[in-house]
C-alpha cells in the first residue's frame, strides 16, 4: 500500500464555549491527495474543528500540524498561507460585486503604484485558473445575477486564486441538483488528480459513500471512529453518527387520499424582477395525502408558497381551497380557509425572535377569541394555550416567557410547527421543514407530518432535499421555471431520473438564476 | 432672469454647499463601511468650533491670512478626536450607532459651548476672526459667462471640496482600500474570511468621517460667519445626512444632493429679488428647500439599497 | 409588588444606576479640568432644584414635555420607526392648539378639551405625512422627519403671523382663559410656578404606552410590525397600515408637548426663529429609557431635573450649563453602551475572562 503524505494533522483538539465541549481530544489526519469526509450532526462538533483548522477559531488545547510542522493558525490569513482554503456552507461572498472582485478581494492586482485595482489583469488571473480546473465561471457576472451552482464555483475559486492545496468543503452540496452534485463530485476528483486534498464535512451519507476515500465521524465534540469508506456503508455509518440504531427508512403506512381539497390551476405569479416565477403551474392536493413538490431552488416554488398564503399577489390563475377561490387573497383570509404553513425560513416568516414563546404561539390567531377580548389580550388565555402547545409538541424551553431567540433551531422549529398544526388546517404547507436540525428533530417532525396526513390532513411538502421528498410523499410533483413539469409516485421513480425532471433540458443551464 | 443672477445664483448654491459636501462625504465612508453616522452634527459642531478658535488665535499671533487654514486644519483635527468616541462605542463596545451618533451630538454640543464660555470669559460666541476666506477667482475660467461666477469665483473650501469629491470617488471604486472597504460594509464575513480586517477598516472610516465632517464645521465658520455660537451649525449635519441616503451613499450624487439643497437655498435668496415674491409669504420661500427635498424624494429616488451590513455590529468570529 | 422589586435589583437595574453615577463622573472631571468645584456645581444643581417650591414645580414643568416626546419617540422605535420629527410634531400640536385657543370662543369645558384634541391631531398628521410616505413609497422616515420639522417651523410662524398674530407683537393673541389648563391655585401655592394640567396628562400617556402595547391586540401588532415585519405580513397584519398608525400615534404625542406648553405654560405662541430641542431632547430621553414606559418616565426625570438645574449650576458655582450636556450625553453613552459598563465592572472585580457568550 502506497504510504501516502500527511498534511494535516490535528491532535487533541479541544475547544470549550460557554456550557458545552465542542471539541473534545480530537484526533484527525488528512493525507495528501484523499477526499476525507467529517462526518456527523449538526452541532456534533465538525464545523468548529475545520474553523479552527482555517483559523476562525483557536483550541484551547492540542496542537495543528500542516505538512509535518507545528503551526499556530491565528486567523485566516495564517491559514490561507499555509495553503488551506474554505469553501463555506453559507457563501461568504458580496453580492453586488463581481465574480473577479469576489476572488481578487484583499489580493488584488494592483497598478499606478498601487493605488489602483488593476482590474484587467485580476479578470485574466480568474479566468486562467477557471479554466484550468474546469470551473466555468463569467468573471464579469455579478454575484446576485448568477446561479447558486455557479457562486459555489466562485468560493472554490477563491481558496485556489490564494493557492489552496487543501480545501475544506462546509456542506458544499445542501443546494444542488443532483447532476449538480455530479459536477461538483467531478471537479473535486479533478482537483484531487491535480495534487490538492479535499475535507468534505456533510451529513449526507450518499455522498460519502460516492466520493470520500476514509471518513471521519464525530458526535457530540468526539471522534467515533476513523475508518476508510469502501469498509462501510449507509446504516453503519448512521448509526456511528447518531449513537443508536437509525431507520433510515420511515415507517409509514399506504395513504388513503380522500377528495381533492387544494386545487391549483394555471397560475401565473410574478417574482421578485417582475418577471413572471410561476407560468401556469397547476396541480391538486387530496386529503390524506403528502404531495411532494421537488426541484431545485430557484424554480418558483418560494413564490408559489408565497401566493398560497396570501404573501405574493396572483396575477392570474387560481387557488381553491374546499371548492372556495383564494386566490389573491389576503394572509388572513386564506389562513382562515384553512391553509397553514410552516415556512421556509423560520427566523424570518416564523417567529418574532424577540418576543416571549407565548406571544409567537398566538401570532396569527392573536386577534380572535379568546385571546382577543374587545380589543385587549387576555394574557391568561395566551399562556394557557402555549402552556398546552409547549407540552403537547415537546418544546424545550425554560418557561413560556423566554424569548423565542433562546431556543435551539430544533425547539423553533416545533414551536413554529405546534402552531401551525394547532390551528387545525385542512392544508398544511411544509417548506423546507428540517432545514439545519439534527436527526433527532427530523425524525419528530417527520412523524407528524406523516399524522396529520393520516388523520386526512393535506400536506403540501416543499423540499430541497430529495431523500426528505422521497420519503415522505405519496406523490411527488417536479416543479421546473414556474411549471409543474413532472409527476410519479416515489416508488416508481429514483434520485437520478428525478433529477432529470428536475433540470428538464440542458443539466448545465437548469435555470435555477432568476433569484 | 439674466446670466448674471443664474451665474450668482449657481454661486451661492455651492457656498452654501460646499459643507454639505465635505461632511456627506464623511457620511458615506463611515455608512459604506457599515458604520451608521447620526452624529454628524455633532462633528460638524466639533469642526466649527475647533477652526474658529485656532484660527482667532492664530490670527492674534499673527499669522494673518495663514490663519484660516490653521482653523480646517484644527477643525478636521477636531472632528476626528469626536469621532473616535463614535468609533470606540460601535465597533469595539459593539453600542447601538444610532444611539452613539445622539450622543456624539450631544457631547460635541455640551462640549463646545462649555469650551467657548470657558476660554472666551463667559461670551455665548467666539471673538470674531477677521482673517476668513475670501472668494478665490480663477483667471480665465472665471470670465466664462454663467458658470465662470458659479463655479470659478469660489471659496478655496469649496475647491477643495471638488477636489475630495474626485478623490473619495476615485478611491472608492478604483482603489483596492476602497474595494475592502465596501467589502467590509456589504458583507463582514466575507471580508474576514479572505484576511480583511474588518474593525480596523471601520475605524479608519469613522475617523475619516470624523475628519471630512469636521471640515464642514469648519467651512462653515471660515467663510461665512467668522466666529461660533450655539447656532452656527443648526442642522446642517443632519441635511447632509439626508445628502447621504437621497445620493445614495455615492459621492457623485451625495454631490448633486447637496448642490441641490444648496441651490433651492439659493432660490430662497434670489426669489426675494422679484415683485411677485411679495406676494408670497416669506414663510413659504424659506420653507422650499425642504419640500423640494421630499418631493424628489417620493417622485424619483424612492428606494434605495444601503450597503447591505450597515448598522450590525460585527462580531470578530461569529459563525 | 414583588415584580417591581425584581425589576430594581436586576442586573439590568444595576447598569442604567452606574451609567448615571459615570456620567456625573465625566462632568465632574471635566468641571474639574476647566478649574471649577464639582461638588459646589452638583450642590447648586440640587438645590435649585429642590432648594425651594418655584423651583420644584417649574422642575415639573420642564419635564412635562420632554416625557411627551420621550414617548413618542419610544413608540416609534417599537413600531421600527426612527422619529426624529418628534420636534416638527411639538411645533405642529402647538399650533393646532393654538388656533383653537385663540379663534375659537367655548365654555371651559368644551375649549380646553377641544384645544388639546385639534393639537394632538395636528401633531399626529404632521407624523402621519412622514409614516405615509414611508409605508406607500419607502421614502426613509430620517430624511422626511427632518425635513418635516423645517416645514413644521415655516408653516407655524406663517399661520401664526397671517391669522393669529397680535399686532405689534412677535406673537400671537394669548390664548383665551376657558382653554387655559393652567393649574391656578397650586401654581399659586408653589409661588407662582407655572404648573398646569398637563403633567397628569403625561403620566397618563406613561399608562397609554404601555397598556397600548402591551395589553391591546392593537399594540401587539404593532409592535410585531417593529419587531419582524415579515412575520407580521404572515401573521395577517398590515404592515403599511401599522407604520402609519404608529406614526400617526407618535406624532400626536409630541404633538401634546407643544399643546399644554401653549396651553398651560406661555398661552400664546411666538414667531420662533429656531426649534426647541424638546423633540430632540425626546430621543434622549427615548434613549435613556431603553424604550420602556418607566424607563422613559425616569428617564425625562432625570434629563428634566438635570437641565433645569444646570442654570442653578451656572449662578452657584459659575459653571457654563452646558456641561449638563456633555453629562447627559455621557449617561446615554453608558446606558447604551452596557458593554463598557461590564468591561468596567469585571475590572473592577478582577474576572479576568473576557469570554464571549454567544
Amino acid at each position: 500500500m502506497e504510504q501516502a503524505k500527511t498534511v494535516v494533522e490535528m491532535r487533541n483538539i479541544t475547544k470549550r464555549f460557554p456550557g458545552i465541549v465542542a471539541n473534545d481530544r480530537v484526533n484527525f489526519t488528512l493525507k495528501k491527495g484523499e477526499i476525507h469526509a467529517l462526518l456527523g450532526e449538526n452541532g456534533a462538533g465538525k464545523s468548529t474543528l475545520m474553523n479552527i483548522l482555517f483559523g476562525l477559531y483557536q483550541p484551547d488545547e492540542g496542537e495543528i500540524l500542516v505538512n509535518g510542522q507545528r503551526v499556530d493558525i491565528d486567523g485566516p490569513n495564517k491559514a490561507i498561507k499555509l495553503g488551506i482554503g474554505m469553501v463555506h456552507q453559507h457563501f461568504k461572498l458580496v453580492h453586488p460585486f463581481t465574480v473577479t472582485e469576489n476572488i481578487v478581494l484583499g489580493s488584488e492586482p494592483r497598478k499606478w503604484l498601487g493605488l489602483a485595482v488593476d482590474r484587467k489583469l485580476a479578470r485574466e488571473k480568474v479566468g486562467k485558473l477557471s479554466q484550468q480546473y474546469g470551473l466555468n465561471v463569467d468573471p464579469n457576472a455579478k454575484i446576485d445575477e448568477i446561479s447558486v451552482g455557479m457562486q459555489q464555483r466562485v468560493e472554490i475559486l477563491k481558496t485556489l486564486y490564494r493557492g489552496a492545496d487543501i480545501l475544506i468543503f462546509d456542506e458544499p452540496t445542501a443546494v444542488l441538483t443532483p447532476q449538480e452534485i455530479g459536477e461538483l463530485l467531478v471537479i473535486m476528483r479533478n482537483l484531487v488528480s491535480q495534487g490538492k486534498s479535499i475535507i468534505l464535512i456533510t451529513h449526507k451519507l450518499k455522498e460519502i459513500m460516492a466520493i470520500a476515500d476514509r471518513v471521519t465521524i464525530v458526535r457530540r465534540g468526539k471522534v467515533i471512529d476513523s475508518l476508510p469508506v469502501a469498509g462501510t456503508n449507509p446504516n453503519q455509518l448512521a448509526e456511528k453518527m447518531v449513537g443508536r440504531e437509525v431507520s433510515l427508512m420511515l415507517d409509514k403506512k399506504d395513504a388513503v387520499p380522500g377528495e381533492p381539497i387544494l386545487e391549483v390551476e394555471n397560475l401565473f405569479v410574478k417574482g421578485r424582477q417582475g418577471l413572471n416565477a410561476l407560468k401556469g403551474t397547476t396541480f391538486s392536493l387530496r386529503r390524506g395525502e403528502i404531495l411532494g413538490i421537488a426541484g431545485v431552488e430557484g424554480n418558483g416554488q418560494s413564490e408559489l408558497i408565497e401566493a398560497l398564503t396570501g404573501l405574493r399577489p396572483v396575477a392570474s390563475g387560481s387557488i381553491k381551497v374546499g371548492g372556495s377561490q383564494v386566490a389573491g387573497e389576503k394572509p388572513r383570509v386564506i389562513s382562515e380557509a384553512g391553509i397553514s404553513l410552516i415556512p421556509e425560513d423560520r427566523h424570518k416568516h416564523g417567529l418574532v425572535l424577540d418576543f416571549p414563546v407565548r406571544e409567537n404561539m398566538v401570532l396569527e390567531t392573536y386577534y380572535q377569541k379568546p385571546f382577543n377580548k374587545r380589543g385587549f389580550l387576555d394574557y391568561e388565555e395566551i399562556g394557557k394555550h402555549a402552556e398546552r402547545l409547549v407540552k403537547d409538541f415537546d418544546v424545550r424551553t425554560p418557561s413560556i416567557q423566554t424569548d423565542a431567540r433562546a431556543l435551539s433551531g430544533g425547539n423553533q422549529q416545533k414551536a413554529i410547527i405546534a402552531r401551525e398544526i394547532d390551528k387545525n388546517p385542512d392544508v398544511l404547507i411544509a417548506a423546507q421543514p428540517t432545514r439545519g436540525l439534527d436527526v433527532g428533530a427530523i425524525e419528530f417532525i417527520h412523524k407528524r407530518l406523516v399524522e396529520q396526513r393520516n388523520m386526512g390532513k393535506a400536506v403540501l411538502l416543499v423540499s430541497y432535499e430529495l431523500d426528505e421528498i422521497m420519503q415522505l410523499s405519496d406523490r411527488i410533483a417536479v416543479i421546473y421555471e414556474g411549471r409543474i413539469v413532472g409527476e410519479v409516485r416515489p416508488s416508481e421513480t429514483n434520485d437520478q431520473e428525478l433529477g432529470l425532471m428536475m433540470t428538464n433540458i440542458a443539466p448545465e443551464q437548469g435555470g435555477a438564476d432568476r433569484e | 432672469m439674466d446670466a448674471a443672477t443664474i451665474g450668482h445664483m449657481l454661486n451661492t448654491a455651492f457656498v452654501f454647499s460646499t459643507a454639505l459636501i465635505l461632511t456627506a462625504l464623511g457620511g458615506i465612508l463611515s455608512e459604506r463601511s457599515g458604520v451608521v453616522n447620526i452624529g454628524l452634527e455633532g462633528l460638524m459642531t466639533a469642526g466649527a468650533f475647533a477652526s474658529a478658535v485656532s484660527a482667532y488665535w492664530a490670527q492674534e499671533a499673527g499669522y494673518g491670512a495663514l490663519s484660516p487654514w490653521i482653523g480646517i486644519a484644527a477643525g478636521a483635527i477636531f472632528g476626528m478626536v469626536f469621532s473616535v468616541i463614535h468609533a470606540v462605542a460601535t465597533i469595539t463596545f459593539r453600542a447601538d450607532q444610532v444611539v452613539s451618533g445622539v450622543v456624539i451630538n450631544f457631547i460635541a454640543g455640551g462640549a463646545t459651548l462649555y469650551l467657548v464660555k470657558v476660554l472666551f470669559e463667559g461670551s455665548g460666541e467666539t471673538s470674531l476672526v477677521n482673517e476668513v476666506f475670501h472668494k478665490v477667482k480663477i483667471p480665465l475660467l472665471s470670465d466664462i459667462p454663467i458658470i465662470g461666477e458659479g463655479l470659478f469665483n469660489a471659496y478655496p473650501t469649496t475647491y477643495l471640496a471638488l477636489i475630495l469629491v474626485g478623490l473619495i470617488y476615485y478611491m472608492l471604486y478604483k482603489s483596492p482600500f476602497g474595494l475592502r472597504l465596501r467589502s467590509v460594509g456589504e458583507h463582514p464575513g466575507a471580508a474576514d474570511t479572505v484576511g480583511i480586517k474588518v474593525l480596523r477598516m471601520r475605524y479608519a472610516a469613522v475617523l475619516m468621517s470624523g475628519i471630512l465632517a469636521g471640515l464642514g464645521g469648519a467651512t462653515i465658520a471660515m467663510t461665512t460667519t467668522g466666529s461660533f455660537s450655539h447656532n452656527t451649525i443648526s442642522g446642517q449635519g443632519f441635511i447632509a445626512l439626508a445628502a447621504v441616503i437621497f445620493g445614495k451613499w455615492n459621492p457623485l450624487g451625495a454631490l448633486g444632493a447637496a448642490l441641490f439643497f444648496g441651490f433651492a437655498q439659493s432660490i430662497n435668496n434670489v426669489l426675494q429679488l422679484f415683485d411677485f415674491s411679495s406676494h408670497v409669504p416669506s414663510e413659504f420661500i424659506y420653507m422650499l428647500p425642504y419640500v423640494l427635498t421630499i418631493l424628489v424624494l417620493v417622485g424619483a429616488v424612492g428606494r434605495s439599497r444601503a450597503p447591505g451590513a450597515l448598522g450590525e455590529p460585527y462580531f470578530q468570529g461569529k459563525r | 409588588m414583588n415584580k417591581l422589586l425584581k425589576a430594581f435589583t436586576k442586573e439590568s437595574a444595576v447598569v442604567p444606576l452606574i451609567a448615571i453615577l459615570l456620567g456625573l463622573i465625566v462632568g465632574a472631571i471635566i468641571m474639574l479640568l476647566g478649574g471649577y468645584d464639582p461638588i459646589l456645581a452638583y450642590r447648586s444643581l440640587l438645590e435649585t432644584v429642590f432648594g425651594n417650591r418655584y423651583d420644584f414645580a417649574e422642575t415639573l414643568t420642564a419635564i412635562t414635555p420632554i416625557l411627551f416626546t420621550g414617548l413618542a419617540v419610544a413608540f416609534a422605535f417599537r413600531t421600527g420607526l426612527f422619529n426624529i420629527g418628534a420636534e416638527g410634531q411639538y411645533i405642529m400640536g402647538m399650533t393646532g392648539a393654538t388656533i383653537i385657543g385663540v379663534t375659537v370662543h367655548l365654555p371651559w369645558y368644551l375649549h380646553a378639551p377641544l384645544a388639546i384634541l385639534v393639537g394632538a391631531v395636528f401633531g399626529g398628521a404632521w407624523g402621519l405625512i412622514a409614516g405615509y410616505l414611508k409605508a406607500a413609497r419607502g421614502v426613509n422616515e430620517v430624511i422626511t422627519t427632518i425635513m418635516l420639522n423645517w416645514i413644521a417651523l415655516h408653516l407655524a410662524n406663517y399661520l401664526v403671523n397671517r391669522f393669529l398674530l397680535e399686532p405689534g407683537k412677535g406673537r400671537s393673541y394669548m390664548v383665551d382663559e376657558s382653554a387655559s389648563v393652567a393649574l391656578v391655585s397650586l401654581s399659586r401655592f408653589m409661588d407662582n410656578a407655572r404648573l398646569h394640567w398637563g403633567m397628569f396628562f403625561a403620566l397618563l400617556a406613561v399608562v397609554f404606552f404601555y397598556v397600548y402595547l402591551w395589553r391591546t391586540k392593537q399594540g401587539y401588532e404593532l409592535r410585531v410590525v417593529g419587531s419582524n415585519p415579515d412575520a407580521a405580513a404572515y401573521a395577517g397584519i398590515n404592515v403599511n397600515r401599522g407604520i402609519v398608525k404608529a406614526m400617526f400615534i407618535s406624532g400626536a404625542l409630541a404633538g401634546l408637548a407643544g399643546v399644554f406648553q401653549v396651553l398651560g405654560v406661555f398661552h400664546t405662541q411666538v414667531i420662533s426663529a429656531g426649534h426647541t430641542g424638546h423633540g430632540f431632547d425626546g430621543v434622549a430621553v427615548a434613549l435613556l429609557g431603553g424604550n420602556t414606559p418607566i424607563g422613559v418616565l425616569l428617564g425625562a426625570i432625570l434629563f428634566g431635573t438635570l437641565s433645569y438645574g444646570a442654570a442653578g449650576m451656572s449662578f452657584g458655582a459659575d459653571v457654563p450649563p452646558e456641561i449638563i450636556r456633555i453629562v447627559i450625553g455621557s449617561v446615554i453613552f453608558f446606558v447604551a453602551a452596557p458593554g463598557i459598563i461590564r468591561w468596567f465592572m469585571k475590572l473592577v472585580s478582577a474576572k479576568k475572562r473576557k469570554e464571549e457568550a454567544m
